[in-house]
């Protein structure tokens, strides 16, 4: 890691004026607090960000729930707090909630007029540590810091208590300043642990042949290794003194296996758990995989329709997907379920546990999307082939996804496999609905999403997903409303050169996923390489960053120079938001994020809003601002500045980054897919 | 800032307040109001309705249709009712509350003559608070008493 980057890069996630990492005020506490706020109604979400900014919160406001999720998929540490309101008409409240604390792990804070005890009731058990009832007043938000803090206390607790991760010294860092650079949802443990070493240049305890206490930093590298291991002996019969052999990594010891396999085991559980909970079809284009996708929901429900009502998803496919996803749990028929999981890995699990062992499988199967081509580095050759492999029986379905410009086809990467059939998200114009083999190829499918840019992060079959944080955080393909379904793929597919859109989509997609996924250092391999490159080339990464990923975790920040592949393909975004942007914002100046489609104060600009979070994020890159100069339509613009900024180009530029980074990757239409081809 | 103006335009709130047309949460948005936003009360008002108008449709279409969607009338109203809460319309709001009771009780006569109610209020309070901003605008100062609007 590049403990001088760290600051930088790190910091980017956070926005401008936030806490960056390395920089942090902790007299100022708890000003400059992000708070993302989302409510559709345009009165309550004026005062609101007004009480807020009088608390001296910096605040990002969003009138719908799937820019909401967008924006803080692409920006993975952007954000300290999410402020929702129940009562949405684009996604139920609980379900952003749900989708958040699966994938970015923030605290969030939920409010309504209504003060049934039931409705309150289901905020607790859906995860809400606050529930505020409207009409608010300014006294109940200026102690919303608590949660941030507490959040972030119990994460080094529990990442302490891990033994494998060296978050000792984490812990006892103050871990105001730097968790709200780092965002407590990192969500894996791995990022954010990360940029605490980073931050406070405690590097050194990755040695893992100190003798005092094996503390073991999980890598990358070295959970690519862990899971190829896992993938090789078969989850099930996975036990800790083998994977030690497999892995065969000098000084590592079986207990930090066995720590390390317990939990990726929940890592993986959650996943397959997540979608049982978001059960619901109606979003998730595939229920079965909805656990992956439940957040998604919004997105997947659109998808599914999409998808139907394109006709590219035949009843069956779907009900195949759904049986996929169902049956998935831990068989990997090689198929379809790895996809769908993975998917949810993607979309939620970003920031959460690396483990993509579901994700590996979509990674594998989408392939043929160039998902991936934004993330070309960490893919790794055979993860391609894997991808390949799966692609295959997408055959026409992922390649449909890049060609679809911002379909969702990133998130068709999943798709490939499980999906192949049509169930690939949609976003892009509908047309070839990419589908995202698991649940991640819904956050892509935008199409019917107008600002279900969403879906696009979660594309990250799964695997990605978990390492990406939707690292897009700038790409503003996820955030924007735009109508084109690329927005949802941003994340996650960073479909190779298509139109502008679908890779996009996919490279947003995939790059966030990859990065997130990194981070967590999950099964995704692809993720790993990114990783390893992100790391040192951690400074680097920001500038590669501006290109409007932001990673959050440090991880992201290579990833950032990793994503910067994706990069293009947000950029892309650009290329097709212009079709979509229903009315993004554009604002987004930096970010691209036209979060606020519909927002009434965008007044404001959109920029603003989103501008205000992620000042850092795209400041680095002065290219991504350009793109939001580009006034085409739809805030893609966005997202990368130079709209013709290729893939390619991106990925070259990646690639010298991260010092030559496999070539083959940057041609994975996985990008984020490559991760983990092992079939497993 | 003129005397007479402000005195005037005190006393309109004052009596806003005890009249029962707005509450403790209009205030609190006038003590939100800061040199940055010197004329916030004002432009959310706008803002209120502004979006408001398009609830108020979507709840007149919903009572149009034929059977009635008691579920889909109260999602409607919920959301109407909230963002007038937002702004401390009390009258509103009691109207709002009394439809939601209607609904609850699928009772549609009950709705639709509620909801005439809700519609005569929330244009009452309207005309009334635009005379306050006009007042407030005369006076040379915001609703919230800054200085900054002529």
């Amino acid at each position: 890691m590049n403990p001088s980057n760290g600051k930088g890069s790190i910091s980017t996630a956070s926005s401008s004026g936030a806490w960056k990492v390395g920089d942090v005020v902790p007299d100022q506490f708890p000003a400059g607090l992000r708070v993302l706020v989302v409510d559709d109604d345009p009165t309550c979400l004026v005062i609101l960000e007004k009480m807020l900014r009088n608390c001296l919160y910096e605040v990002t406001k969003c009138n719908r729930a799937e820019i909401a999720l967008s924006l803080l998929r692409e920006n993975k540490n952007g954000f300290d707090i999410v402020i929702s309101d129940v009562h949405m008409p684009d996604m139920d409240g609980f379900k952003l909630l749900e989708h958040i604390g699966l994938e970015m792990d923030l605290p969030v804070i939920m409010m309504s007029a209504d003060d049934g005890k039931h409705v309150v009731m289901k905020g607790v058990t859906h995860g809400a540590c606050d529930y505020l009832i409207k009409p608010v007043r300014i006294e109940a938000l200026k102690t919303i810091w608590q949660h941030v803090v507490r959040k972030r206390k119990n994460e080094w607790k529990e990442l302490d208590q891990s033994g494998s991760v060296e978050d000792g010294d984490r812990q006892q860092k103050p871990s105001d300043e730097v968790e709200y650079s780092s965002s407590a949802n990192e969500g894996t443990w791995k990022s954010s642990k990360k940029r605490k070493d980073e931050e406070e240049d405690t590097e050194d305890r990755d040695d893992t042949s100190t003798l005092k206490k094996p503390r073991v930093v999980w890598s990358v590298e070295l959970h690519q290794q862990f899971v190829a291991a896992v993938n090789q002996l078969g989850i099930d019969k996975a036990v800790p003194k083998k994977i030690l052999e497999l892995m065969n990594v000098p000084g590592l010891t079986r207990e930090n296996v066995a720590s390390h396999l317990q939990k990726y085991r929940l890592y993986l559980r959650r996943l397959s758990g997540v979608s049982q909970h978001h059960g619901s079809l109606n979003n998730s284009f595939i229920s079965a995989q909805e656990a992956t996708f439940g957040p998604m929901s919004s997105l997947n429900g659109l998808d599914l329709q999409t998808f139907a009502v394109t006709g590219q998803l035949p009843a069956q496919s779907l009900a195949t997907l759904q049986a996929a996803g169902l049956g998935r749990p831990t068989a990997k028929p090689g198929i379809p379920i790895p996809l769908v999981d993975q998917r949810n890995l993607f979309g939620f699990e970003n920031t959460k546990p690396r483990f993509g062992e579901g994700q590996q499988q979509h990674m594998s199967s989408v392939k043929p999307v160039n998902l991936l081509h934004g993330i070309p580095t960490t893919m790794e050759p055979k993860q391609l082939a894997n991808l390949h492999q799966s692609a295959q029986p997408l055959g026409s379905m992922n390649v449909q996804v890049n060609a679809h410009g911002g379909h969702s086809g990133s998130l068709l990467m999943q798709m490939g496999q499980t999906q192949s059939r049509g169930q690939i998200l949609n976003e892009s114009a509908g047309s070839h609905v990419p589908r995202l083999p698991s649940s991640v190829g819904h956050p892509v499918i935008s199409n019917g999403i107008a600002g279900g840019v969403i879906g696009i992060n979660g594309i990250g079959d799964n695997s990605r997903g978990i390492g990406y944080n939707q690292v897009r955080p700038t790409s503003s393909m996820l955030s924007f409303p735009m109508n084109h379904t690329s927005e949802l793929a941003t994340n996650s597919f960073p479909l190779g050169s298509t139109p502008g859109i679908s890779n996009v989509t996919s490279k947003g997609a995939f790059q966030d996923e990859i990065n997130s996924e990194i981070k967590g250092s999950t099964g995704l391999m692809p993720s790993y390489d990114i990783f390893n490159d992100l790391h040192q080339q951690k400074s680097q990464n920001w500038e590669l960053h501006s290109a409007g990923l932001q990673f959050s975790a440090s991880q992201n920040a290579n990833r950032v120079q990793g994503n910067l592949d994706v990069s293009p393909s947000v950029l892309v975004r650009q290329g097709y938001s212009s079709s979509q942007t229903s009315g993004q914002n554009r604002n987004v100046s930096d970010m691209g994020r036209a979060v606020f489609s519909g927002v009434e104060s965008t007044q404001q600009g959109n920029a603003q809003i989103i501008g205000q979070q992620h000042n850092n994020f795209l400041v680095d890159n002065p290219v991504r601002v350009k793109a939001e100069s580009i006034p085409d339509a739809g805030s893609q613009s966005i997202l990368f500045p130079e709209n013709n900024f290729g893939q390619e180009d991106l990925m070259s530029a990646l690639l010298k980054q991260q010092g030559g980074i496999a070539p083959a990757e940057s041609e994975f239409d996985l990008d984020g897919y490559s991760i983990d081809n092992i079939p497993v | 800032m003129d005397k007479n103006h402000l005195q005037r335009q005190l006393e309109m709130k004052r009596s806003l307040l005890d009249q029962g047309y707005l509450d403790e949460q209009f205030i609190q948005l006038e003590e939100l109001e800061d040199g940055d936003n010197p004329n916030f009360v004002e432009e959310t008002v706008t803002t209120f309705y502004a979006n408001s108008a398009r609830l108020l449709q979507n709840i007149e279409q919903a009572l149009g249709s034929r059977p009635i969607d008691f579920t889909a009338l109260d999602n409607c109203m919920h959301q109407f009712k909230s963002s007038s809460t937002s702004i401390g319309a009390t009258r509103v709001k009691k109207e709002c509350t009394l439809f939601m009771e209607y609904c609850e009780a699928a009772n549609a006569e009950g709705c639709i003559r509620t909801f005439r109610q809700v519609k005569q209020e929330h244009a009452s309070l309207k005309t009334k608070l635009e005379n306050y901003f006009k007042l407030a605008r005369q006076g040379g100062t915001s609703a919230g008493g800054h200085a900054g609007r002529s």
